[in-house]
């Protein structure tokens, strides 16, 4: 690699070296990224890890999306349309649609969402994300109990003790420990991994309970408990039990113990207190120990966010809307409720007649009832390569990736704005950007309801 | 060989991570990384098999043929993991309780091996799950 002095595109013997590029993969958004670009195309990746990798160089015999594709029946094959036809198709759907819902966003740019929200307005349907179904019951904790969080800088810099729980960020956030929480250096923590604990709360011993000083094997689904029982202790009550949740007393004791004499304590937790039984309750009791623990030290606590922009749909809606997720418009305003406009649920009952899905893949991640109404109505689907949602789809648009081949913006995990940087052009045949199609879509939109431009 | 019951969770891996973003979810290495149960050396002795055989997984919600690995995060027994993806989605329930989230970890289900099977590829999965059923 040919190193450059704060240069952040370099041109040598006819290549690019495009540097400070973000990784748009995971909610971590690594921002420290060098891509070698040779005739618009990346050859070589520096600092990401391999799945961030393989978002920049994709699979050997990977199909890509360049021109919009079409068919009537699901039964049929897909033949390409020209943009005007899509646009115009996908128009026609949603507003015909009584109930459309659109759906993802948390793989494209703030830019993109802000367009999907104008969108849904427009033709009244329902704006969700695979936020919902990931760290939506975090989101309901906080909304409840509120929320005792940092940014990761201030974790890099001052925490000496690292829980994840219910999470295992060496198979999901690769470089979450090495880039900000458990090896790297920080301003009080020169020495990195040596002067921090690291304590993993997991059912399995996971690549991530491997690496821990101490990991707590946890029953299934008794995290709820397992929290209240340390958050007793802290407080000093006496706990009767012998075992909590499969764990000897002793063990939290000595949790209880470390947190107390940590002097910067750092919660993470993943998807197995949102997706477990007691789901927000276990949060909000996280929550609630992380604060119960600010009265003694210092401590933090952060959802490890999936998608590298889906805080940024919370943001986005948060701000435009007023809500953070699963938004309503029927009635020509937002209305909120979770279980009644949230994706999976009005699937699963079948109260939706026609879907817009972009930047997400719910045909992969959403369970079966929910996939099988997918099949049965009119189905938009903007993706760059084929997903199971494709597979379903009536209009395949094909998208951009973000972040690579168009400037935009994101939210990483805790809430701070990442500017992405382009690195090549979108292949031939594609918008300059999700958000520039999508702006196109609604002013087709917008002309057959005849309404103004705004 | 008899049918075991089991706890299975899901979540995201390494390998599938790879596949999905360098977008090969129409590419055989997406069955290969995500059709897969890991079970633990206990329940395969259970099973009376060993891994790499192809189990169909099955609840009250559908069934659905991946292979059978033997986990690298044990010891587990009595809980399995489905990398997350269509196949481990036609066994997670879609209830919510009103809470827009599905319970995909801790679901119930029935591993049975049927050697003679094998896990089917994305698209054909999703045709036959999704779209052949349809008038
Ligand atoms: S940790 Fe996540 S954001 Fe960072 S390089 Fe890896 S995939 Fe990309």
């Amino acid at each position: 690699m040919f190193i450059t002095e704060n240069a952040k595109i370099v041109e040598k013997d006819g290549k690019k070296l495009v540097t400070d590029c973000t990784c748009v993969f995971d909610g971590c958004a690594c921002d420290d990224i060098a891509c070698e670009v040779v005739n618009n195309e990346i050859v070589t990746v520096y600092n990401a890890c391999k799945v961030g990798t393989a978002n920049f160089l994709p699979c050997r015999g990977a199909e890509r999306f360049t021109t919009p594709l079409w068919r009537a029946s699901k039964k049929e094959a897909f033949k390409p349309i020209s943009w005007d036809e899509a646009l115009d198709k996908a128009a026609d759907i949603l507003i015909k649609a009584k109930h459309p819902m659109l759906f993802g966003w948390s793989e494209t740019s703030v830019e993109a969402i802000r367009e999907g929200v104008r969108l849904t307005e427009l033709v009244g349907g329902t704006i969700d994300g695979q936020v919902t179904h990931c760290h939506g019951p975090s989101v309901q904790a906080i909304q409840e109990v509120g929320y005792a969080g940092a940014t990761l800088g201030e974790v890099k810099n001052r925490a000496d003790l690292i829980i994840y729980w219910g999470c295992n960020p060496m198979n999901a956030h690769a470089r979450h420990m090495s880039r900000y929480s458990t090896y790297v250096s920080g301003f009080f923590r020169r020495h990195g991994r040596q002067e921090r604990k690291l304590v993993v709360v997991d059912p399995r011993h996971t690549d991530t309970a491997k690496l821990a000083d101490v990991h707590i094997q946890i029953e299934l689904g008794s995290d709820y408990e397992a929290f209240q029982t340390l958050r007793a202790l802290i407080r000093g009550a006496a706990v009767t039990k012998e075992k909590v949740g499969g764990i000897p007393i002793a063990v939290w004791k000595q949790l209880a113990e470390d947190m107390k004499a940590a002097s910067y304590g750092a919660i993470f937790f993943g998807l197995g207190l949102t997706h477990s039984a007691s789901k927000k309750n276990s949060v909000a009791a996280a929550i609630g120990l992380t604060q119960d623990l600010c009265n003694i030290t210092k401590f933090q606590i952060m959802p490890l966010r999936g998608h590298y922009n889906v805080a940024g749909l919370n943001q986005v809606l948060s701000w435009l809307t007023g809500y953070p997720y699963g938004v309503n418009f029927a009635r020509g305003f937002p209305r909120y409720n979770i279980g009644e406009f949230t994706g999976v649920d009005m699937l699963r009952r079948k109260e939706v007649d026609a879907m817009l899905n972009i930047a997400a893949d719910p045909g992969a991640h959403m369970p079966q009832k929910s996939v099988q109404h997918m099949a049965e109505i009119p189905l938009i689907a903007c993706d760059i390569h084929p997903t199971p949602t494709t597979e379903l789809a009536n209009l395949i648009i094909p998208g951009t990736h973000d972040g690579i081949e168009c400037e935009a913006s994101c939210y990483r995990m805790d809430g701070i704005p990442i500017h992405l940087r382009k690195i090549v052009d979108p292949p031939e045949g594609c918008k300059p950007s999700n958000a520039h199609w999508l702006q196109e879509l609604v002013q087709v939109v917008e002309k057959k309801l005849g309404e103004k431009h705004v | 060989m008899p049918a075991i019951k089991i706890h299975v969770t899901s979540g995201a891996t390494v390998p599938q991570g790879v596949i999905i973003k360098g977008g090969g979810k129409k590419l055989p290495d997406y069955r290969n990384v995500a059709a897969v149960i890991y079970l633990d050396m206990a329940d395969f002795k259970r099973m009376g098999t060993f891994p790499g055989t192809a189990v169909e997984v099955r609840n009250e919600c559908g069934k659905v043929v991946v292979s059978s690995q033997l986990t690298p995060d044990g010891p587990h027994p009595g809980i399995a993991f489905m990398p997350r993806g269509p196949w481990a989605n036609v066994i997670i329930g879609p209830e919510t309780k009103c809470s827009g989230c599905p319970q995909y970890k801790d679901t119930v289900v029935e591993v049975e091996p049927v050697p003679e099977k094998a896990p089917l590829q994305m698209a054909d999965l999703m045709r036959q799950q999704y779209i052949d059923p349809l008038k």
